[in-house]
């Protein structure tokens, strides 16, 4: 008896899971973002989400006839819920790493842009050079990164015995940064290119070379997709490549950065 | 799933035991402060002259009106940065602490504390009987050795089930530490959660070692509470065991 209910359930489910997949021509996708790591995404006086992210996703949906939702999700959260299914993609300049590919998938990269410390004018923080990790280069230093990040990861795996303090926000640790409570701060160039040439960062430029080691900083911020959405991943990779031939990409880019090709990895 | 637990727990068990030493740290120094700062607040809180008690009270109806979370940030962006701007200071050598998010989020908590345990302490002297304070008085006891001998000890009797809650509900609060950059046992887990992106295994670890010390304190604050009963010989009359009445 509780081996035919057994059976007739998981016909029941299969014959369900098969209509549904069948459904799932992906019309309706929600796209999560971060809304705190400007210009690549933030959140404007309205609450809206806007960005060169925000800008990228909605290219993509247009090249490939979805109706997309920008959702804005806090950065600690971003993987669990893709997961748990409170979104379908993450366009909010994820690096592609190994250890992030264990959970989830990406699409080809649609983003580069390397690491570069900010701290006082007139500073030299050579971490990274020719190739190498330059092991005492932050000795004495309290060095702000947001969590849960690749530049967390690149810190903490190098420099065991550096004060390193992992802040919500790259917002936040740049505000410290100002108040003199971090020396230095690491995070992507892009970010803190636009940051640098605010008003509020009058004294502060960027004081290392740009670096992205691979084994850190991974292949490029990518499209998060969940392993089992393969379909979606064609989708994507399929409108990257035309945004990239038409142009609409190249006008994005300008949009945000005159002097940095970002797709030039 | 459970290889993923014997993971985390074999893998970052240095950093949930740091996080639960800083948790300790911060819970038993804000408590430890926390009380202590409560005490002038309460008895200034039951004055009979408005002016005197209206300094408590605001204090505490701040504290006790607005979000931990704010109060952390108001006063670690908020002061922090006003401190920062001081001419020179980060040339000064107290610069070492003044940078330091600790110093911020033990003063957030020593204060948050001192604001609820005052509200409860109140609550308590007032509930000791008038009958009894009358009485040291007419012992000649004066208003000091009231409160020393009589009032204070009554007092703990009866807060003591409430101020065990507040204690628990700071040991939860310290959480909030993880939020300005200090690595505590919830930022340990977040920690966990960004290097392996095993959510789950790291907050249910974290989660297991609160239970633990939730349940350390329990224990030891039920046996302290029989201590300040002790004058209560009678078993049954120690709550829970309570006879209905006339048997």
């Amino acid at each position: 008896m509780k081996k035919w209910i057994k059976v007739a359930t998981a016909a029941a489910l299969g014959v369900a899971m098969s209509a549904s997949a069948a459904n799932a021509a992906w019309e309706k996708v929600v796209i999560a973002t971060e809304g705190a790591y400007p210009p690549f995404n933030e959140i404007d006086a309205n609450g809206k989400a806007i960005g060169f992210d925000v800008d990228i996703a909605n290219a993509l949906c247009e090249s490939a006839g979805l109706t997309c939702e920008i959702v804005t999700q806090d950065w600690d959260g971003m993987i669990p819920g893709l997961l748990a299914k409170k979104y379908d993609a993450i366009i909010a300049q994820m690096s592609i790493t190994e250890e992030r590919k264990r959970s989830i998938d990406f699409t080809n990269y649609y983003s580069a842009s390397p690491a570069v410390f900010v701290g006082k004018e007139g500073m030299e923080v050579n971490a990274y050079a020719d190739g190498e990790v330059v092991e005492d280069a932050l000795d004495g230093m309290v060095v702000g990164v947001q969590r849960s990040t690749t530049h967390s990861s690149f810190l903490e795996d190098n420099f065991p015995g550096v004060e390193i303090r992992l802040y919500d926000t790259q917002d936040n640790a740049l505000l410290d940064l100002v108040a003199g409570r971090i020396d230095v701060t690491l995070a992507d160039s892009g970010v803190l290119l636009k940051w640098v040439e605010s008003d509020d960062a009058a004294g502060y430029a960027f004081v290392s070379d740009a670096f992205a080691p691979e084994e850190w900083f991974g292949a490029g911020e990518g499209i998060g997709i969940r392993k089992e959405d393969q379909d979606l991943k064609e989708i994507f990779n399929k409108a990257l490549e035309d945004i990239l031939a038409d142009g609409t990409y190249e006008e994005i880019n300008k949009k945000y950065f005159t002097s940095v090709n970002l797709h030039s990895r | 799933m459970f290889e993923d637990f014997i993971y985390v727990l074999t893998k970052y068990d240095v950093w949930l035991w740091r996080g639960f030493l800083l948790t300790a740290q911060l819970l038993v120094i804000s408590v430890a402060f926390g009380t202590v700062l409560a005490i002038p607040l309460a008895v200034a809180r039951v004055s009979k002259k408005v002016w005197i008690q209206a300094v408590p009270f605001a204090f505490i109806y701040m504290f006790r009106g607005t979000p931990l979370i704010g109060q952390l940030f108001m006063m670690y962006y908020g002061v922090g940065q006003l401190v920062a701007n001081i001419d020179g200071i980060q040339d000064h050598w107290t610069w070492t602490y003044l940078r330091d998010p600790y110093w911020y989020c033990l003063l957030t908590f020593v204060l948050n504390t001192a604001a609820y345990v005052a509200e409860i302490m109140r609550g308590g002297i007032q509930n000791v009987p008038g009958g009894e304070i009358e009485a040291a008085r007419a012992c000649g006891m004066t208003p000091f050795t009231t409160y020393r001998r009589i009032i204070f000890p009554r007092m703990w009797q009866m807060i003591w089930p409430a101020y065990t809650n507040d204690v628990i509900f700071t040991l939860k609060a310290t959480s909030l530490a993880s939020t300005v950059t200090l690595i505590e046992l919830t930022g340990a887990a977040r920690k966990i959660v960004a290097r392996t992106a095993l959510p789950y295994e790291a907050f249910i670890s974290a989660g297991l070692i609160y239970l633990i010390i939730v349940y350390v304190l329990t224990l030891g604050f039920k046996m302290i509470e029989r201590y300040l009963r002790r004058s209560e010989k009678r078993k049954d009359k120690l709550p829970g065991k309570i006879k209905p009445m006339g048997v």
